[in-house]
């Protein structure tokens, strides 16, 4: 049992700067100030109408919106803290989490740092360290040889040693160059000679690592804690194998198909870990799980509360915010090993705004609808609000789903049921690609490894624009979205009539009157089905007003007509009846650069399209309204930024000349670099990029010419 | 306990039958043999009705309609609905105008008008229909145009003219030009309506030639099309007999040249669409402010008002297309105002004139529906309903079914001449809004008494059971027969029954062919031919088309008493 001991080294929390922002800093402010706790938060100049700023206390702007002047400079932050009289920092994740400089600096200068000792955060930073103390302290790790004896004899040892197959890897360079995948022993040698001339070639030195390959990788993580009396626990496993861009994107507790002992034995090995630097707080062990061999072995170390985290709540029934303030406080751990609970399961999606299509790339801008659902069954953790802007400066995270349920099953079917009703519009999302993924089969059993999204690619990224079914589809769609916005007209121009009210209402009557004849309207949507993959269709609809109020929609290619009946309910929601079927539908309309952009969600649909505002005007002398749209139309050879971004590398100067596909410029936006490449061989002209400099996207980087 | 407490409640609730104020009973048996046939008989009316709107909704046929969208061009109905704000309603006037007036279809008199808002402002349009004729204007074709500017004078409504046309119909142009109320006319009223400030707005969306040419440059405001809008005094052809010149049409008066050097036009458009874009705009920016006379009458209007009790499309089922049947009007009235609710007025005197007050679409009216034939007291309970209306500024509404004034020697002895000038005194000179539905018939004086055309009503439209003549048929036959039969004793020849018979026949074949609905529409004396059970939605829109302008003081002249 632990023993209670009067806490009389340094006063209670009462006040706490969170130095993070988004969703994270939302989260900590809930249990920070349940327990009765008082809230600063910290905003840069980008973020100063931010949700997490609104829900603190108080707040301190810490700089500018670029990142490392603001919520990466420690010394402001910690002078912020002391100005607000606060105790204690919470730094969430990301951001100056894991800096045992911060962590010190907090300590040095009184401050409680609501975290792991600064000692344990430098020894699990330096992941070559990390990896002998914990090999020292006897947790498993992946088998190799990292020797500097690289006779050949010796290294065949070595490999039939560690069991095949087996990796074969320069210790220097990078990018898969010189890598050999080796099977059988009888290949090793033509491949290790083959690996060492190629790095020899590359990176001027053939010193050659090996270590097992590991076919079918599952990445299981383990949440720990500990507290200042030397008490670990761990929380059980979080599988978060699914992940692109090597972020996770789905993950679950606990993990699933994996044995009790397996799951007992995993939590050993990370309380072990966790002792040997003497660890107290929240953590999470890392592991690689080969499911081909049912072995796992260590990988990593993370010294904060995890972005997953809640996923471990919900199936122990605690909070971990809260058990971060009691453990910063001196206190003992809530809860022994033996009384956490382990109840049902739990998954978490990550809803981003990024370009699926284009390879996962961050994508930005306004949120001009954000319907999250709501119900007491769900947990949305979100920074974000309708109206607010997802920057390049920061993480392009938009919220966090989580459910929880029973088993594992039940809570899948939830979490399909959520994400259908997950609103977003004015930028793109992940939601329809997360959707993809709840419904793969493969996810459905849980056959989850690190390759998941690779090996399923064919199933998730399939372009089904083509699809007969999928055309029908956003025909249907098409004319929901038609007669709820032609209804709702009707609803607010009965109510308010234009022209300031002087006209009677029943001008605007529905359906509107025609001497024995039908009113009829057109409207032309175009249609994708995502934002900007695929070809684009245009739907021309024929709607006739009928006597009843219902709306006969035909389109132009002679399908079917659809009728329609659309109330408007309240806001975005509409109920439709159309060819017999009653359902809701929500629809979320804005206007940019002249288009109208719709959204409607309709049972799991999720249609999007776009309408021309104003006319198509032919250039002309006469016209002195010329539109400027930045057209596609740059010279071939062109290359535009392909997202907003910082410039961090150029690579070559302007007027010389490059082959294929060699990098140019290196950009990096929200944490994730991008390179960006020659289109063809030639000359580059009009480079001015210069590193650090912000480009906006689409904007002209240079071009490539033959001359 | 339950049986106590509901014996109680009946006691004190249920004895009493509930009395709501003015509220009309429902009154119609729909069980009954009269409404089925009645029923059957419009329904065909009806149907026959849609089948000639179709007709001419359709345009000037395929080739021709075929040959506007080569052009890019729209027809004109679908053009009124791009300057119309989306989603409004759209009074069209007199859609079967023309209709077998001459030896060829001029599908709606080749010229659609009607009312709807712009940007909130009700506006009269006037749109050519290119596809007939080239839309050349016929003398129906005028005078529908002349109609159309005479609404919008007396309502006070800016004026728009999607102008594509080839002018005067020349080989009637002794029909269409010359006369007082000919092609001229349109100018002047231009002229006359842009003096009062009701703004005067033309489209050039195709041709205007000669006179037409007249339409956008009496315009306030003008917009024209390029390469489909042209003006000019004389074309290509006509100059190059003139003068000699070679010069094409859009040289000659294209939208280039009107905006860029002659000034003829104000606004150049890229295309149709931004034309008809331009010409909403123009309506966004007029200012009515500070015109007193423009203000609108609105005033106590109730926007909370109730719909009738009664299902409206009974109303095809209560009028008779047999004249001769009586009905109550009151079953009428209880499914055009709102809530059923009709507070009579006079109820118990000259009964077969019904009078009271009602809303329609919470707007007020006072209305005047026959319930038989007009004696002395019906004749001077109108003159007064009338003249309590004009004294408060309520709007009449006159549903006509009347076949005359009572004759005979008694009548005559008691004045009814005087009793009728009294109300025609009334009618004429009230100066509210004044909407005109011919529910049946419409015979002799009584259509004066009862705001026939004659007498300016605001609005007049017919249902199509309707019947408009002097006198019955049968009457006329008989009183010209009797003449006849004098005559041909006169000359001393023997009219044998079989030819009287014959000649009676002839009688009533041309009254029933020249009283029917198509034949009154097709000249324009009326604004329409409507469905029953459009009736409480076409009053709406035209007491409010009505109400677009400040209110009149009514003067009476020498009331004989």
């Amino acid at each position: 049992r632990y023993v209670l001991e009067p806490s009389s080294r340094s006063k209670r929390i009462e006040k706490v700067l969170i130095a993070n922002r988004g969703e994270i800093a939302c989260r900590i402010i809930r249990t920070v100030k349940r327990l009765g706790i008082r809230t600063v938060a910290i905003y840069s100049d980008a973020d100063k109408d931010a949700l997490h700023v609104a829900k603190a206390d108080e707040a301190f702007r810490v700089g500018p919106a670029q990142a490392r002047f603001s919520y990466l400079n420690g010394p402001t932050i910690v002078d912020a803290a002391l100005r607000s009289g606060a105790q204690a920092v919470h730094p969430g994740y990301g951001f100056l989490s894991e800096s045992a400089d911060f962590a010190q600096l907090c300590e040095d200068k009184g401050l409680t740092f609501i975290g792991p000792p600064a000692s344990a955060i430098r020894d699990m930073g330096d992941k070559s360290a990390s990896k002998r103390i914990m090999g020292a302290a006897g947790v498993p790790l992946v088998p190799g040889y990292h020797g500097n004896e690289q006779d050949i004899d010796k290294m065949k040892l070595e490999a039939d040693k560690i069991g095949y197959p087996i990796l074969i890897k320069p210790t220097h360079g990078g990018g898969g160059k010189g890598m050999r995948i080796v099977h059988t022993p009888d290949e090793f040698v033509e491949s290790f000679l083959a690996a060492q001339r190629e790095a020899a070639a590359s990176f001027g030195v053939n010193t050659i690592l090996l270590e097992k390959y590991i076919t079918r990788p599952r990445h299981i993580e383990v949440q720990i804690f500990g507290d200042k009396h030397g008490n670990v626990v761990h929380l059980y496993e979080r599988d978060c194998s699914v992940q692109r861009r090597h972020q996770k994107i789905i993950e679950e507790a606990p993990a699933p198909n994996v044995s009790t002992d397996f799951r007992a034995h995993l939590g050993e090995a990370a309380v072990s870990a966790a002792k040997a630097v003497n660890y107290y707080n929240a953590g999470t062990v890392e592991f690689i799980v080969d499911t081909v061999s049912g072995q796992f072995y260590f990988m990593e170390m993370n010294t904060r509360l995890q972005v997953e985290h809640p996923v471990t709540e919900m199936i122990v029934g605690q909070d971990l915010v809260e058990w971060q303030i009691h453990v910063a406080n001196g206190e003992v751990l809530p809860l022994s090993q033996s009384q956490i609970p382990i109840l049902g399961h739990a998954f978490e999606a990550r809803i981003y705004a990024e370009n699926v299509p284009k390879g996962f790339l961050p994508a930005t801008g306004v949120l001009h609808h954000y319907h999250v659902p709501d119900s007491s069954a769900v947990r949305v953790e979100t920074g974000v609000k309708e109206g607010d802007t997802v920057s390049m400066h920061y993480d392009p995270m938009i919220a966090k789903l989580v459910v929880w349920e029973q088993n594992r099953a039940a809570a899948l079917v939830k979490l399909k049921d959520c994400l259908s009703k997950f609103q977003v519009a004015g930028l793109p999302t992940n939601i329809n690609f997360l959707q993809k993924l709840a419904n793969h089969q493969a996810f459905e059993s849980g056959n989850v490894e690190t390759h998941f999204i690779e090996n399923y690619k064919d199933d998730l990224f399939v372009d089904s624009t083509n699809s007969k079914e999928a055309y029908e589809a956003a025909r249907l769609g098409a004319s929901l979205v038609a007669a709820c916005l032609i209804e709702k007209e009707h609803f607010t121009l009965a109510r308010n009539p234009p022209g300031g009210g002087s006209l009677h209402p029943i001008w605007y009557a529905s359906p509107p009157f025609r001497v024995h004849h039908q009113a009829k309207r057109t409207m032309e949507l175009e249609w994708d089905n995502e934002y900007g993959s695929g070809i684009s269709k245009i739907l021309k609809l024929t709607i006739t007003h009928q006597a009843d109020g219902k709306y006969l929609i035909e389109t132009e290619d002679g399908s079917p007509v659809h009728e329609v009946k659309a109330t408007y309910v309240k806001q975005h929601s509409f109920r439709v009846e159309a060819d017999g079927v009653t359902n809701d539908v929500n629809i979320a309309v804005y206007t940019k650069d002249q288009i109208r952009h719709i959204h409607i969600w309709q049972g799991s649909h999720h249609h999007y399209f776009r309408e021309k505002l104003g006319l198509d005007l032919s250039e002309d002398e006469e016209s002195q309204h010329k539109p400027k749209f930045e057209t596609s139309a740059h010279p071939q050879g062109t290359v535009v930024a392909p997202m907003a971004g910082l410039v961090v590398k150029v690579l070559v100067n302007d007027k010389t000349r490059v082959e294929e596909g060699q990098p140019v410029i290196v950009l990096e936006a929200m944490k994730m670099e991008h390179v960006v490449k020659a289109p063809s061989s030639g000359f580059v002209h009009g480079l001015q990029a210069k590193v650090g400099e912000q480009v906006s996207d689409g904007s002209v980087l240079f071009s490539v010419k033959d001359q | 306990g339950r049986r106590k407490a509901s014996w109680i409640c009946s006691n004190l609730f249920g004895t009493r039958r509930a009395f709501s104020f003015g509220v009309l009973p429902d009154a119609v048996d729909r069980n009954s043999h009269v409404f089925a046939a009645n029923s059957t008989s419009m329904q065909d009316l009806i149907s026959e009705l849609q089948s000639h709107v179709q007709r001419v909704v359709a345009g000037g046929g395929p080739e021709a309609v075929k040959r506007n969208r080569s052009r890019n061009k729209l027809l004109p109905r679908e053009r009124i609905d791009r300057l119309l704000d989306p989603g409004s309603s759209f009074l069209e006037l007199s859609q079967l105008a023309g209709h077998d007036l001459y030896g060829e279809p001029l599908p709606s008199a080749g010229i659609v008008t009607g009312i709807g808002p712009v940007h909130g402002q009700l506006c009269m349009f006037v749109a050519n229909d290119p596809t007939v004729k080239g839309g050349t204007y016929y003398p129906i074709t005028v005078k529908k145009h002349l109609r159309a500017q005479e609404i919008a004078a007396q309502c006070k409504l800016p004026c728009i003219y999607l102008v594509d046309s080839g002018g005067a119909f020349l080989p009637k142009q002794a029909d269409v030009f010359p006369d007082k109320e000919n092609f001229g006319r349109i100018f002047y009223n231009q002229a006359v309506m842009s003096s009062e400030g009701i703004p005067q707005i033309a489209l050039v969306l195709g041709s205007c030639t000669a006179g037409g040419a007249y339409i956008p440059a009496m315009a306030d405001e003008s917009v024209m099309v390029k390469g489909n809008g042209t003006i000019f005094l004389a074309g290509p052809p006509l100059v190059k007999a003139a003068t000699g010149e070679e010069v094409s049409a859009e040289d000659l008066g294209g939208a280039a040249v009107h905006c860029k050097t002659s000034g003829v036009s104000d606004y150049f458009a890229q295309d149709e669409l931004h034309g008809l874009a331009l010409g909403r705009n123009i309506i966004k920016n007029l200012h009515m402010a500070g015109k007193d006379v423009l203000q609108n009458g609105l005033k106590n209007i109730n926007y909370e008002y109730k719909e009738p009790l009664y299902d409206a499309n009974e109303l095809r089922s209560i009028a008779p297309t047999d004249l001769k049947q009586q009905f109550d009007i009151r079953s009428v009235i209880a499914r055009i105002v709102d809530g059923s609710e009709f507070d009579e007025f006079k109820k118990l005197y000259g009964s077969t004139l019904v009078t009271g007050f009602a809303r329609i679409f919470g707007q007020p009216v006072g209305i005047i529906g026959n319930n038989g034939i007009l004696f002395n007291e019906s004749a001077l309970k109108g003159a007064h309903f009338i003249e309590i209306c004009t004294q408060r500024n309520i709007p009449l509404v006159f549903l006509q079914n009347i076949t005359g004034f009572m004759v005979g020697s008694r009548s005559e002895a008691g004045g009814i001449a005087k009793s009728g000038a009294k109300m025609v005194m009334a009618v004429s000179c009230a100066k509210v809004p004044k909407i005109t539905i011919i529910i049946g018939g419409s015979f002799g004086a009584g259509n004066y008494a009862m705001c026939g055309r004659a007498y300016n009503p605001n609005f007049m439209f017919l249902w199509p059971n309707a019947r408009i003549s002097v006198m019955g048929g049968a009457q006329a036959a008989g009183v010209l027969a009797q003449i006849e039969k004098a005559n041909k004793k006169k000359q001393g020849i023997q009219w044998i029954k079989e030819e009287e018979e014959k000649f009676k026949e002839k009688v009533v074949e041309a009254y029933e062919r020249e009283g029917c609905p198509y034949y009154s529409t097709a000249r324009l004396w009326d604004d329409g031919i409507i469905d029953p059970a459009d009736t409480r939605k076409v009053i709406g829109l035209c007491i409010s088309a009505s109400l677009n302008r400040a209110t009149q003081d009514t003067k009476y002249g020498v009331f004989r008493m």
